[in-house]
């Protein structure tokens, strides 16, 4: 199985001189499994460069996996040129609404409103399937299994793990770890406690061992004091992660907009130095980074 | 036991998501949310006094699409599951349906109703601390005595004119409610909760729970002795009323974990008064008119 990084971002675009080393791009990952599957993890805005690099291949069967419907997750899907030439097919898959009430399918309609784009999802070329994932049950792709897994984001969030001929990989999506809600001396913190607790092992037990964990850290430790409840996750809460289920690497993505890659980089060598005999593999995640697992 | 109609049946489950919440609740759910900062505590501590806001978000956090390996059984779960903002945002689109009216068309005061909920809640929670640690959860209590006579507001609101009936006929003929529901509507509000809890994956000692709190013969367990101990307690000491006046030969069935003396029972439960007035202010009753 081979994974390579289109968009490392979080939140917005962020170009400039100030992210030219790891990019701006907003989250895509590109999972190929050993048949040579595609499967696209999230269409952030680095699903256009991921686009152009399909284009001498064509036709292509591209599996894309929401993890959810935030903008930094999805702006780049009108942008996935395949879906304007016939022949290609894109199979779209994600979470069940609740609020709304609506599975996946609304995804591109929402995007492809007469006032937001100029092309109607009717006008679409290729074939564009919708699925909407029960959590806990794996999709089979070729010959990979995706298993969408429910997170932690203010909106529903599917993690996705991906299992390839014995090779696996975790991908939490936008995910802030579980926190009591209560003060310590309210009398319902203890049962809350317990339930977060629960969730948490429950989590853990689910996505267990992995090759590549690839994990939201848009924070600092620091930093997250005043992020409380904004749905993402730190350096440390990932490393915490990566140690209670065994993962082999741990790729930190999703990196705040208006960190440089001098900042990003002086923040990793720290968290380095903090967990110097951790038994896992620490690496930052760089647009048009590959990881072959 | 009757049954309903097919037809009949899915009116009503589909009546309940156009069923508008509780006055209160509506109103500090829209007050909360206007603040971005809102403490998730003080949102979960609205929604859980709110049976039909409860009933709402546990139907869906219960949907199948999510899979969770138990059902969901209180609000602070379902925040624990789907994030705070989830439910917020859940919780806006109940409130926008609208509030329920004092009294419907059958004079059911949705208010006292609502009192009674709540305080057989919170002695339904106290009495599995005092009287079955460890044999039942006190959360899934309280939730049962929140929800156990949801099937009335449910033919308050969409059979108006059979529950009407009803309470006339359980005053008329000196007849438990129920009763008079399976006679005139062809099943009583205990069948009614339960087929709906039932329909949205409530977890089952939840659906048994409802269904079975006026069956007599029905099998024991300690979180139906709970419920049917508060429900009990709170009807003798007239806290609320939902259409089912007290009468002194109830005594006799009260669950034998309880001893036989009431009045030993309620005094060991302390000074009731704080949950009385707190499900006061939040039921609107004494401070509105
Ligand atoms: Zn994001
Ligand atoms: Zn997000």
């Amino acid at each position: 199985m081979k994974v390579k990084m289109w968009g490392v971002r979080g939140s917005i675009p962020s170009p400039g001189p100030h992210t030219v080393r790891y990019g701006g791009n907003t989250t895509c990952i590109e999972v190929r499994s050993d048949d040579d599957s595609l499967i696209i993890l999230d269409a952030g805005t680095g699903i256009f460069p991921l686009a152009q690099s399909l284009l001498p291949r064509l036709p292509v069967t591209a599996n894309i996996f929401i993890t959810h419907t935030h903008w930094d997750h999805i702006q780049g899907l009108p942008f996935f040129i395949p879906i304007f030439i016939p022949g290609n097919t894109l199979r779209i898959h994600g979470a069940y609404d609740l609020v709304t009430m609506q599975g996946i399918e609304h995804v591109m309609s929402v995007q492809l409103q007469f006032s937001y784009f100029p092309i109607r999802e009717a006008e679409l070329k290729a074939r564009v399937e919708y699925e909407t994932l029960t959590v806990g049950t794996p999709m089979a792709i070729g010959d990979a299994n995706v298993t969408p897994v429910l997170m932690n984001h203010p909106v529903p969030d599917l993690g996705y793990r991906v299992d390839c001929n014995g090779k696996s990989l975790f991908f939490t999506g936008d995910h802030e770890p579980w926190r009591n809600i209560y003060a310590p001396e309210d009398p319902e913190y203890a049962e809350y406690q317990a339930m977060v607790e629960q969730r948490q092992a429950e989590l853990d037990a689910t996505i267990g061992p992995v090759d590549l964990l690839i994990v939201d850290t848009a924070y600092t430790e620091a930093e997250y004091a005043q992020k409380i409840g904004w749905g993402h996750g730190t350096f440390d809460t990932a490393v915490a992660m990566a140690r209670r289920i065994g993962a082999k690497r741990l790729l930190f993505t999703h990196h705040e907009p208006t960190r440089s890659d001098d900042a990003l980089e002086a923040i990793f060598a720290e968290v380095r130095a903090r967990y110097p005999d951790i038994d896992c593999e620490l690496m930052l995640a760089r647009e048009g980074m590959e990881i072959v697992l | 036991m009757p049954h309903l109609s097919l037809e009949l049946e899915r009116k009503l489950t589909t009546a309940v998501e156009r069923m508008p919440a509780f006055p209160k609740s509506v109103q500090s759910v829209l007050e909360l949310t206007r603040n971005i900062n809102c403490l998730p505590k003080d949102l979960v501590g609205v929604i859980e006094k709110d049976p039909v806001m409860t009933m709402k978000i546990l139907r869906v956090i219960n949907s199948a699409y999510y899979g969770l390996p138990n059902k969901i059984n209180s609000v602070g779960q379902s925040v624990v599951y789907l994030g705070i903002n989830t439910i917020k945002n859940l919780a806006l689109s109940f409130a926008a349906v609208g509030i329920l009216p004092r009294f419907n068309t059958t004079g059911f005061d949705i208010q006292r109703y609502l009192l009674h909920s709540l305080t057989v809640a919170a002695v339904a929670r106290m009495l599995c601390e005092k009287y079955a640690r460890g044999e039942a959860d006190p959360m899934d209590c309280y939730i049962a005595g929140l929800l156990h006579d949801f099937g009335k507001v449910v033919f308050a609101q969409f059979l108006s004119v059979e529950f009407m009936k009803s309470l006339a006929a359980a005053i008329d003929f000196e007849k438990p409610l129920y009763l008079a529901e399976q006679e005139i509507i062809g099943a009583d509000h205990a069948y009614v909760g339960a087929l709906l809890a039932k329909k949205w994956q409530f977890a089952e000692p939840l659906v048994e729970c409802i269904r079975d709190h006026h069956h007599e013969d029905a099998a024991p367990s300690a979180m139906l002795d709970c419920l049917r101990m508060a429900d009990m307690v709170c009807r003798m000491q007239d806290f609320g009323e939902a259409g089912n006046p007290w009468r002194d030969g109830e005594l006799a069935r009260m669950p034998a974990r309880f001893g036989g003396d009431i009045a030993e029972v309620i005094a060991r439960l302390g000074d009731l008064q704080k949950i009385v007035a707190d499900a006061q202010s939040f039921a609107q009753i004494g401070t509105e008119r």
